[in-house]
């Protein structure tokens, strides 16, 4: 298979403007004659559902949630970046281009990072008009933020809110156009699985997650807007229902499945407290600004703290290790995501971790409110020291905060050209579901800078070139290949009802998990990928033979939902391995021990695996066949990172 | 409810003023001059009607109100721990508003019925026969179990506008950081002053009676 | 600790539903009291019993899924997200007693799940500034003093749980409604429509079947995102000067 990225010629600051003028358009009398079906409702579905709508298609909205505002994109705090240059402060279109490439570690298309960067500034204007209440200066300007891996202020906020504000603008945008009968709207219905006809997507099947029906939608093009696969390693910062599932039967219908290992670990989460722990909460990086991150030199003295003998503030300076700090004097604490996650990962298996479970390292404020008193530290974390106590119950501005990395974000995703359409044609994904901005590694406050860009301001041209060739008439949904799609779906939900074993779904989600972190996590070798991939092998089988299902598919059923998630995990996860084993370099999140500094830091092999991996599927338990995609750089020179 | 309940409260500064004549010790004249003005002055008969229509809305619309939000909630919950999130007064404007309802139908029947239709002796001022309200007022109250319900109803009335008062100004859309204390300020003085007044006179007549 | 727990079950809308009551050892203060019942359903699985269902999803009090009557309190003893209220809120061998949001207006769908399109038909109505995507002018053309932008986003954190409408002793939905009203309103790019958004958007929240506002302050004491009573205020203004002054008839 011959992977067409579908970049346009030119220099790289005119290939958009370009492209657009090149694509074609669909009359704007013939738009109503077509109709687009989007699933997600997100930054990137919300927004793309929208736009749609106003320009006058025909559009399906669907999301599992009760409300289309429910979707993850709402969590997200920091900030959104774009180009603007408010500040005065060097910034630039090119700037936010070559942060962005850097930053994902030389893992990402120069053409579509490039678009992104154009993009983010008409973001901005856009979210103001719909009445976005971003934070402003004094004298009514919008005020600006800097964030981790640039040196420019270029960070949009809304308090610590910015993806619920952007998520709600772009909400009403949708809302508006379900008034105005534009867009339909499918609230708690899942989509689980993609209708091809001729090659071509013409349509999805969805269960309706109230009454258990399986329904099938027809339409002209489909576009996935799903989301991540975070919930492979069951703990994450993601919501509880975040999941593969749309993405991943798309994926067996033969989209490709782009750099599938490629996650992004986030160093400042709380940490697990016990087996009970359902999910993962973040806590803004920006405390790494005043925090100092430690654990105490000896495991002994971390084996009393460990046990409740020892106070973490009785322990003497001379026996803390300041690790970060140590080993990279110039950035300190405030190294990338990755380095601290990573960091953090091996004094923890040295065994000086602390916390019962022995899964933390302290983020120590006591210096900083020394130096600065508790009122500045506290006018500048005051509810994030606040949501700390409320969920662990002890007082941050006492004894020292306690953090550890979690699994927040996935670069990888469905494979996408330049114009965000996968390798089937009529299927498009966009946002996070798609692999095709970030790389390896994504900078802080640019998920939803891409979430918008491809909603707004992408697909809504890209999908007309695609839209313009097809006939008017689309593919019924009466006809045999939804007939055939039913019956497949009704026969998988079967079986997993009719299993009856012993185990719950949450045992598998669990024991997957714990493979996927322990192999696949923030570092990962060959020998240790290789056993991950036969546990899953085993785990996958004896989920087929073991699970338990409770109640029937004509119901309000959570076990059934969550069954047929963790089922497309279980194969996900096995993918991720396979790509893992492949890329035997180290790159942004990913890390091959084999591939590393003689200091023990990444190291990337820029000959040897400068491409895009794109997975093929199968079959049911046979091997994925890789596709290469390279990445060609003409305007950026790879270097490696460093921040000793 | 609001701009209802805020009239309704303008009548009770007026009636007080009338009430407050009850005291001065002159038997009564002043009083039944005042009855006298308030029943036969087309102005003031006027504005009656308007009070009478005032009063008709306010219970009125107060059963539509309850009705329509007793059907928000058919199902009712099995545990609520209102107190901990609003005043026991906010949650029972309806208990009291029938508690005053009461009150305002025997106090009308005694006292406003009478003055209108009844068969009240007169007594002549100055040359001029005028209905003798004062001594059946004064009468009524020296009876103890009369001055006791009286004294029960202003209770109830002072509970009403504890929430009355400030809520018919939010309702009316004057909520502001700088004028909301005044306003909370003004409707607890209010809500103790004027109630309080009304049952005083019963109290000091029932006291003098004895 | 040990609880024990009084819970609303209801197989469907039509079911007429009943308390079942559950006990618990081995709970943990540091879990969240949605963990607490990930632990009650995974027991129930195992013992071959429907899981109690509920509506979570983010699990970081921004989503505004979660949505829990406990002890008569929407979402709990404390004013936050019922996913972010944990076990320590508690004392060992508590009774917890766990019912849906009731209101007309919310149907119960199952269990603990209930059905809140009704707040998007709300916004639907004309929660939103009626601009296409592109062509908008620059977003620095027009200063917004910070403290109107602050106002509009106090007023704009609303997560839609609809906390206030299970407060509120009458089940009505105002203080969500005035949140969005009074966000738009605030702002300069909310003028064009500001009248005929306040009409629209009550005459739907009536059209709901929720109940009227008596300013008992209930919705704003235990709304988890604290939005002030002063929206509603604000939006009885919109909705006077709107009715006055709009040639809608």
């Amino acid at each position: 298979m011959k992977l067409d990225s579908k970049i346009p010629g030119g220099p790289l600051a005119e290939k958009w403007s370009k492209h657009k003028f090149n694509v074609k358009l669909v009359n704007p009398a013939n738009k109503r004659k077509y109709d687009i079906i989007v699933v997600g409702t997100g930054l990137a579905g919300a927004s793309a559902a929208a736009s749609f709508g106003e320009l006058g298609y025909n559009v399906k909205a669907f999301c599992f949630q009760d409300s289309p505002r429910r979707a993850h994109s709402i969590a997200a705090q920091g900030g959104i970046n774009a180009a603007k240059n408010y500040q005065n402060d060097g910034d630039s279109v090119f700037r936010l281009f070559y942060d962005t490439i850097k930053g994902g570690d030389y893992r990402s298309r120069e053409g579509n990072v490039y678009r992104l960067a154009e993009v983010s500034v008409d973001i901005i204007d856009q979210c103001v008009a719909q009445g976005v209440p971003f934070a402003r200066e004094y004298g009514g300007l919008l005020a600006n933020r800097s964030f981790g891996g640039a040196q420019v202020s270029r960070t949009f906020y809304a308090k610590g809110q910015t993806g619920q504000q952007l998520l709600l603008g772009a909400y009403s945008a949708l809302s508006r156009q379900v008034s105005n009968g534009k867009v339909k709207l499918h609230a708690r219905e899942e989509m689980i699985d993609l209708v091809m006809k001729d090659g071509k997507a013409v349509g999805i099947i969805t269960r309706n997650l109230v009454t258990g029906k399986i329904e099938s939608h027809s339409a002209h093009a489909v576009v996935l807007a799903t989301g991540g696969y975070g919930n492979v390693f069951f703990l994450s910062t993601n919501a509880m229902g975040s999941n593969v599932t749309a993405a991943w039967r798309a994926h067996k219908k033969g989209a490709l499945f782009a750099n599938p290992c490629f996650t992004q670990i986030h160093p400042t989460c709380i940490p697990v407290s016990g087996d009970h722990q359902s999910k993962l909460t973040l806590m803004s990086e920006s405390l790494r600004n005043d925090g100092r991150v430690w654990v105490p030199k000896s495991k002994e003295d971390a084996e009393k703290i460990r046990k409740g003998e020892l106070k973490p503030t009785d322990l003497p300076e001379d026996k803390r290790d300041y690790y970060l700090e140590e080993r990279y004097p110039s950035f300190g604490n405030l190294v990338p995501r990755d380095v601290a996650s990573r960091n953090a990962k091996n004094v923890c298996d040295e065994g000086r971790g602390v916390a019962k479970t022995g899964l933390a390292v302290y983020l120590d404020f006591a210096d900083a409110i020394k130096r600065d008193s508790r009122k500045v530290i506290e006018s500048k974390y005051g509810n994030l020291f606040d949501m700390y106590q409320q969920i662990t119950g002890e007082n941050p501005y006492e004894t020292p905060m306690m953090i550890y990395p979690a699994v927040h974000y996935t670069m990888g995703g469905l494979w996408v050209d330049y114009n965000l359409m996968t390798n089937i044609p009529g299927l498009y994904a966009i946002g996070e579901a798609n692999f095709s901005d970030h790389g390896a590694n994504r900078l802080g406050a640019s998920a939803l800078m891409q979430g918008l860009a491809d909603g707004y301001f992408v697909i809504p041209y890209t999908i007309g070139d695609y839209l313009a060739t097809l006939p008017y008439e689309k593919v019924s949904s009466d006809d045999e290949v939804f007939k055939q799609a039913e019956n497949d779906i009704e026969e998988k939900i079967q079986k997993l009802l009719s299993i009856k074993g012993e185990k719950t779904v949450d045992d598998f989600h669990k024991a997957l998990g714990h493979i996927m972190w322990e192999y696949c996590g923030m570092s990962r070798n060959e020998e240790g990928l290789k056993k991950a991939k036969q546990e899953i092998k085993k785990l996958k089988e004896e989920f087929w033979q073991n699970v338990n299902v409770i109640g029937g598919n004509d119901e309000l059923n959570q076990s059934l939902e969550k069954a047929n998630r963790v089922a497309d995990f279980l194969e996900l996860g096995e993918l991720m391995i396979d790509d893992a084993l492949d890329r035997s370099e180290s790159c942004g999140g990913h890390f091959r021990e084999e591939s590393q500094t003689e200091e023990g830091e990444a190291k990337r092999k820029d000959d040897e695996f400068s491409y895009v991996s794109a997975w093929e599927y199968q079959g049911e338990n046979a091997e994925e066949v890789l596709h290469k995609e390279d990445l060609v750089f003409e305007n950026v020179k790879l270097t490696q990172r460093s921040y000793k | 409810m609001a701009l209802t309940g805020l009239f309704l409260i303008s009548f009770l500064v007026v009636h007080l003023i009338g009430n407050l004549q009850l005291l001065a010790n002159d038997g009564g004249e002043s009083f039944n001059l005042y009855a006298k003005f308030m029943t036969t002055n087309p102005v003031i008969k006027t504005t009656s009607y308007l009070l009478y229509a005032t009063f008709i809305i306010h219970i009125v619309w107060a059963i539509l109100l309850s009705a329509q939000n007793r059907k928000a909630r058919t199902v009712r919950y099995a545990v609520t721990a209102g107190s901990t999130n609003s005043s026991w007064t906010s949650r029972n404007m309806g208990i009291l508003g029938t508690i005053i309802l009461v009150f305002l139908i025997i106090h009308l029947k005694n006292f406003w019925y009478e003055m209108h239709w009844g068969g009240i002796a007169k007594v002549v001022y100055d040359g001029v026969e005028v209905k003798d309200l004062y001594t059946v007022v004064e009468v009524a109250y020296t009876q103890w179990w009369y001055v006791a319900f009286y004294v029960a109803a202003m209770v109830g009335v002072m509970f009403h506008l504890f929430h009355g008062f400030k809520s018919a100004f939010q309702t009316l859309g004057l909520n502001h950081p700088k004028y909301n204390p005044v306003i909370n300020t003004i409707g607890t003085l209010f809500s103790i002053i004027v109630p309080g007044a009304f049952a005083a006179i019963p109290i000091i007549m029932y006291v003098k009676s004895v | 600790m040990r609880i024990t727990l009084k819970v609303w079950r209801q197989k469907n809308t039509q079911d007429k539903g009943n308390f079942k009551t559950y006990k618990l050892d081995n709970i943990s203060p540091d879990m969240s009291f949605l963990e607490m019942f990930d632990v009650l359903n995974e027991q129930l699985v195992r013992q071959g019993e429907d899981p109690v269902h509920f509506d979570h999803d983010c699990r970081e009090g921004i989503c505004g899924m979660c949505s829990l009557y406990i002890n008569g309190k929407p979402h709990g003893p404390k004013q936050t997200t019922t996913c972010q209220l944990h076990m320590r809120s508690f004392n060992d061998g508590d009774t917890i007693t766990v019912e849906p949001w009731r209101a007309t207006a919310f149907p119960v769908l199952k269990d603990l799940v209930v059905d809140r399109t009704s707040f998007d038909r709300v916004i639907q109505a004309g929660g939103y500034i009626s601009i296409n995507t592109g062509g908008v002018p620059d977003a620095n053309e027009i200063p917004i003093p910070k403290k109107d932008a602050d106002k509009a986003m106090d007023a704009a954190a609303c997560i839609g749980c609809g906390a206030c409408v299970a407060a509120c002793k009458n089940a009505s939905a105002m203080l969500f409604v005035s949140a969005k009203i009074s966000q738009f309103s605030l702002l300069p790019q909310g003028q064009t429509e500001r009248k005929t958004r306040a009409e629209k958007m009550i005459a739907q929240m009536d059209s709901e079947g929720f109940g009227a506002c008596t300013n008992t302050g209930a919705c704003s004491a235990e709304c988890p995102k604290e939005i002030s009573l002063t929206n509603i205020a604000r939006m009885n203004r919109e909705y006077f000067t709107a009715k006055v002054g709009s040639d809608n008839v």
